[in-house]
């Protein structure tokens, strides 16, 4: 079984290809550079390197979001299109979960986090058990002030991992005190193979056609609107 | 022994997702188009994150729907074409992405297409293009006239220095208070009209091939503004019909002008604009009395489509031209020739 794992659901790229439980090729960067010039390219030099052709893969697994709204779409876009147009099971997996399986082993709560902008965190939480990931809090786009103050009541070290987490430490410190982990850097950039292992245990995507990104926030358009909708309702 | 061409155009530029496919670049085996009209009309224009998370649920079903219709597989087909700018960036990396990773899948080569080079293409849908040629690209972001001399060559002879004539439509329309898009709206109420407000027209310098709306459009304003102090009101029919007179007017003069310093075999009008029934009907009568052949594409081609990104694709494929892996959105991209 070859998969194809993809996530350019932040500023890092990850692209993997795995054969019956080994990686055969992984190619990480944490480079700002436009998704569209390196995640198609990347993956045709990763073919290359592994020497398979793009119809030999089995299924292919993709970082779903929450995220860059482009970035996210790119990713999706691109698996999606792979998938139905090769006839492969499609599997999308949480971005945050993603990087939460960095710490696959860790004994305790992990809260991956992507920053989101303005004092704001796309975060979730998450707990291995039973040789599985599960969620124990749903990802999210919080205010970092909120989030923190909903971890505090959970009283237990947490592990924090991400790239973007550096830029909340302080805030972090501050609040959680000893039950702040911090993760080093050799497991802050979310991996394609790491991906790829969440998806084994993963239900595929039953209509490639109607799959999407997992936004996790309503675009701020379609926000002001329906306030409109509600407002124009309450002076009716 | 001839052998067939057919290329799979791709199109998301702005707030249409579509693919088609095109045989020997002027045979429409398939043309699918998904607005998104329908959900953008209550914002009154185009969201560009709106637009492109629209794009991203419709991309892979307009593929298929384009090579269902046509009843060929991807090995059927000689290459991608995909709209590579200029467009809203968002939305062109939809279409951009999605073109790869299928060309990639099934070992096809990519091209990048000008949006505006797909526009004045979409003529030879109807008929074979004939050079030297001028054409008029009226659309939402666009308003110029371009000279080609062959296939692939551009020469930009004249273009808006402020508005382009779709925006100023649309942007007249809401003034007038019609729901977006308001181009086809004005037309209605002009055409319907008895009388048209006397606007000016803005004819530039003497020689000038250039174009601008965006005076007449504060024109339309200060109009309404007057009548409306004075506690009036205006005739819409009256305003739509003297703005699309002064439009009609400059475009038509301009062009006809150009073709005969030009002396071009023939003419083609090209954009969302060129839908416009008043100005089709000047240019038709302009240019049946100047004895040059002019040609405008049925309406449904006028506006984005995915046949005219495909259209052009094929002289581009034919003479060589190729992206790659690494193509990316280019929302400002300038029309350049590829056959030079
Ligand atoms: N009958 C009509 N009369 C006048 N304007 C029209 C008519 N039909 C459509 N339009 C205008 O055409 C424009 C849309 O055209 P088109 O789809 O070619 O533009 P675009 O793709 O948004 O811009 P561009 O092609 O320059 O990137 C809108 O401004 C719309 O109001
Ligand atoms: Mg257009």
């Amino acid at each position: 079984m070859i998969w194809l794992g993809i996530d350019t659901a932040n500023t890092p790229l990850s692209v993997a290809i795995v054969k019956d439980g080994t990686v055969l090729a992984e190619v990480n960067s944490s480079m700002a550079v436009n998704h569209s010039l390196r995640a198609m390219s990347t993956i045709e030099e990763l073919f290359a390197t592994v020497q398979l052709q793009p119809k030999e893969i089995d299924a292919i697994a993709v970082s779903e979001g929450p995220g860059s709204y482009t970035g996210v779409r790119i990713g999706v876009t691109i698996a999606k299109t792979l998938a139905w147009t090769l006839k492969k099971p499609l599997v999308g997996v949480s971005s945050l979960k993603t990087l939460a399986a960095n710490a696959f082993y860790f004994d305790g709560a992990i809260c991956p986090i992507v920053d989101a902008r303005r004092n704001n965190v796309y975060a979730g939480l998450y707990e291995y058990e039973d040789g599985h990931l599960n969620a124990i809090k749903e990802d999210g786009h919080f205010a970092i002030e909120d989030l923190l103050d909903s971890l505090k009541e959970y009283e237990r070290p947490v592990l924090y991992i991400g790239k973007d987490v550096a830029m909340h430490e302080v805030a972090i410190r501050e609040k959680m005190g000893e039950n702040a982990i911090i993760a080093p850097f050799p497991l802050q950039l979310p991996r394609a193979s790491s991906l790829i292992h969440m998806a084994q245990q993963s239900e595929r995507e039953e209509n490639i056609h109607a799959f999407t990104p997992e936004y996790r926030r309503i675009a701020e358009a379609e926000a002001n609107w329906l306030m409109q909708q509600r407002k124009d309702k309450a002076s009716e | 022994m001839t052998t067939d061409i057919y290329i799979l155009g791709i199109e998301t530029s702005c707030d249409e997702t579509a693919a088609s496919i095109i045989k020997n670049g002027h045979e429409i085996v398939s043309n699918i188009v998904a607005s998104q009209i329908e959900s953008q009309k209550r914002f009154g224009g185009v969201v560009p994150e709106i637009a492109s998370r629209h794009h991203v649920e419709q991309i892979t079903l307009v593929i298929e729907e384009a090579l269902h219709v046509a009843g060929l597989e991807p090995a059927d087909l000689n290459a991608v074409a995909v709209t590579e700018g200029p467009g809203l960036v968002g939305a062109l990396l939809i279409g951009i992405n999605a073109a790869k990773a299928f060309a990639f899948a099934n070992g096809l080569p990519i091209i990048g297409v000008h949006h505006i080079a797909g526009h004045i293409y979409a003529n030879q849908l109807m008929q074979q293009m004939e050079f030297p040629l001028l054409a008029l690209i009226v659309s939402g972001g666009h308003t110029e006239l371009v000279y080609m001399k062959d296939h692939g060559s551009f020469e930009l002879i004249g273009e808006t220095r402020d508005d382009a004539a779709g925006e100023a439509y649309d942007k007249v329309a809401r003034v007038l208070g019609l729901p977006y898009p308001g181009g086809p709206q004005i037309d209605k109420l002009a055409l319907a009209s008895d009388d048209a407000v006397d606007f000016p027209r803005a004819w530039l310098e003497p020689d000038s091939y250039d174009f601008s709306f965006s005076g007449l459009k504060s024109a339309v304003i200060n109009y309404k503004h007057n009548i409306e102090q004075k506690g009036g009101t205006i005739v819409p029919e009256h305003v739509a019909a003297g703005f699309q007179k002064s439009v009609i007017e400059v475009l038509t003069a301009k062009t006809v002008r150009a073709a005969k310093q030009y002396d071009v075999k023939q003419v083609i009008a090209a954009g969302g604009v060129a839908a416009n029934k008043g100005l089709r009907a000047s240019l038709d009568a302009a240019f049946e009395q100047e004895n040059i052949p002019f040609y405008v594409p049925p309406i449904s081609f006028c506006t984005d489509n995915a046949a005219m990104i495909a259209a052009a694709g094929t002289p581009m494929y034919m003479a060589g031209v190729r992206g790659d892996m690494s193509m990316n959105g280019r929302p400002g991209m300038q029309l350049t020739s590829w056959n030079e």
